[in-house]
């Protein structure tokens, strides 16, 4: 099921005028600094269908920046994030595409710092509520929802097997777990949603097993 | 993942055969779903209850978006009830004027809460608190009337789809409406089945219902819609009281409403490029708004 709660329907509390075009993209622009693990201090973000041909009116614009100045849905702030990012030493670039995707509000999320660079697919699937379809190459399925861990490892024997022990071992249930990979013996992801948040020492610990290349996670 | 109901024959079914009201079947199943307490939950919608409230009171002091393409209708509105001139009735008019105070509040980059999205967020809370006049309700009565709007949606947005970009504007007031005329039976003591004719009658005349807000703002004609869409859902409410049933059932409904979005074409699917935003008035305030060309931000 897409939605499961009754307040992804009544709800959520947002600055208007768009659940679709503004909540929905600031929790996209939230859930990429989230994964990205701290602010980028440039991002280039490609629009495409619906977004890139309303992203000015809905202030999808503002509100992606809001979510990469880790703004939620109904904050305020949204409305100054451009003014906020440059403050913040965020610069950004919107770019409308023409290509066609397959869902209509669809946003690339290219961010960076001087360490790293990372690139996110994400859609937003109406009411608010949205999907991540892919990470720096990987397709994947993620509600940002739940809480979720995303894990890149080598493509070996016995890495996910390490990762779920990990798990068990805090008494942590795993709801949801996909793993994909871009071709067989090379670099893959895993992707598990939680029933809840994470701490930090346990992603700590994850990262110190084997052929685990890093651990991000997303908050609930 | 367990639910209790995938679809409204489910829902109704387990609402006749439990003797329980729609809106705590919803409850019980958030309580299933996400493993938090009823206290937790009702707090939550509790909340979202105040936010709609106080959209509603903003709204009907007056507000105006930052293009000047709406506001103030609902002041309008509710002088003209004032006056005693009303041919529609009090309460149709009232519910009209607060969808109309929500939505402008909205277009004017206000706090709102989505219902089910943020361009069709006036269909719900104006028509409850329109019938909060006349059915004085509990606080928790109103609160249910949330839940059981939800449960509506909630059927909608899994096997259909809220989401005008995907559906058009049926998707989205047409499912605003519907909830809100199931909600509204409800608390006027009908039983589950009318909610669900309720519901059915209120979203047959909503079908096909296009997504073409002028110059892609959800303004033109989104805030009237919504105006219209409380009047649907309150007149759909009374039909299904008085003892009016859908001849299609409720499920058969949705997966039109599903079947007809998925063949609208893009340009009335949120894009702004047909319907009313392709009107010569509609490109003109376009151009003015945007200077004619899409700004590219730096």
């Amino acid at each position: 099921m897409k939605y499961t709660s009754v307040f992804d329907i009544i709800g959520p509390v947002m600055i208007g005028p768009s659940s679709s075009h503004t909540a929905g993209a600031a929790r996209i622009g939230r859930v990429a600094r989230d994964l990205f693990g701290r602010q980028p201090k440039w991002a280039k973000i490609h629009l495409y269908g619906s977004f890139a041909e309303t992203y000015k009116g809905h202030g999808t614009d503002v509100a992606i920046i809001g979510g990469l100045l880790d703004y939620d849905t109904f904050d305020e702030r949204i409305k100054t994030a451009f003014a906020d990012a440059e403050k913040a030493d965020l610069t950004f670039k919107f770019i409308p595409e023409t290509a066609h995707t397959e869902h209509p509000n669809t946003a690339r999320l290219v961010i960076g710092d001087d360490d790293a660079e990372m690139s996110m697919v994400g859609i937003s699937i109406g009411g608010g509520s949205i999907e991540i379809t892919e990470l720096n190459g990987f397709p994947l399925r993620l509600s940002g929802g739940m809480p979720a861990i995303l894990v890149v490892h080598d493509d070996r024997a016995g890495c996910i097997a390490a990762v779920a022990n990990c798990l068990a071992g805090h008494n942590i249930n795993i709801g949801h777990m996909e793993v994909s990979r871009k071709e067989r013996g090379n670099m893959a992801l895993m992707v598990i949603e939680v029933d809840q948040n994470i701490d930090t020492s346990i992603l700590d610990e994850m990262s110190t097993l084997p052929n685990i290349t890093k651990v991000t996670r997303i908050k609930n | 993942m367990e639910v209790l109901f995938h679809n409204v024959r489910e829902l109704v079914a387990l609402a006749e055969h439990e003797n329980k009201l729609i809106s705590e079947i919803m409850i019980e199943q958030e309580m299933l779903i996400t493993e938090r307490t009823r206290e937790e939950i009702m707090k939550q919608m509790t909340r979202n209850l105040t936010v709609m409230e106080e959209a509603v009171e903003r709204g009907l002091k007056g507000v105006h978006s930052v293009t000047g393409l709406t506001g103030g209708d609902a002041v309008l509105l509710q002088k003209y009830i004032a006056t005693g001139k009303s041919l529609a009735g009090d309460l149709l008019l009232d519910a009209v004027s607060k969808a109309v105070a929500t939505n402008e509040v909205n277009a004017a980059m206000g706090t709102i809460c989505a219902t089910p999205t943020a361009g069709s967020a006036g269909v719900v809370p104006g028509t409850l608190f329109a019938v909060k006049n006349k059915l004085k309700p509990t606080k928790e009565q109103m609160i249910r009337y949330l839940f059981t709007s939800g449960a509506f949606g909630f059927v909608v947005a899994n096997n259909a789809s809220i989401s005008g970009a995907a559906g058009g504007c049926q998707a989205e007031v047409g499912s605003a409406a519907a909830m809100a005329a199931a909600a509204i039976v409800e608390m006027a003591g009908g039983t589950p089945q009318q909610s669900a004719d309720a519901f059915s009658i209120s979203l047959k005349n909503m079908l096909g219902l296009v997504c073409d807000p002028v110059a892609g703002l959800v303004e033109v004609p989104c805030v009237k819609r919504n105006a219209m869409g409380a009047a649907n859902a309150i007149v759909a409410a009374d039909m299904a009281l008085a003892g009016v049933t859908s001849r299609i059932p409720t499920d058969e409904v949705i997966d039109a409403m599903y079947r007809i979005g998925r063949t609208m074409p893009s340009a009335l699917r949120e894009t702004g490029q047909g319907g009313l935003a392709a009107t010569p008035t509609g490109r003109a305030l376009e151009a003015k708004i945007f200077g004619g060309a899409v700004l590219q931000s730096e």
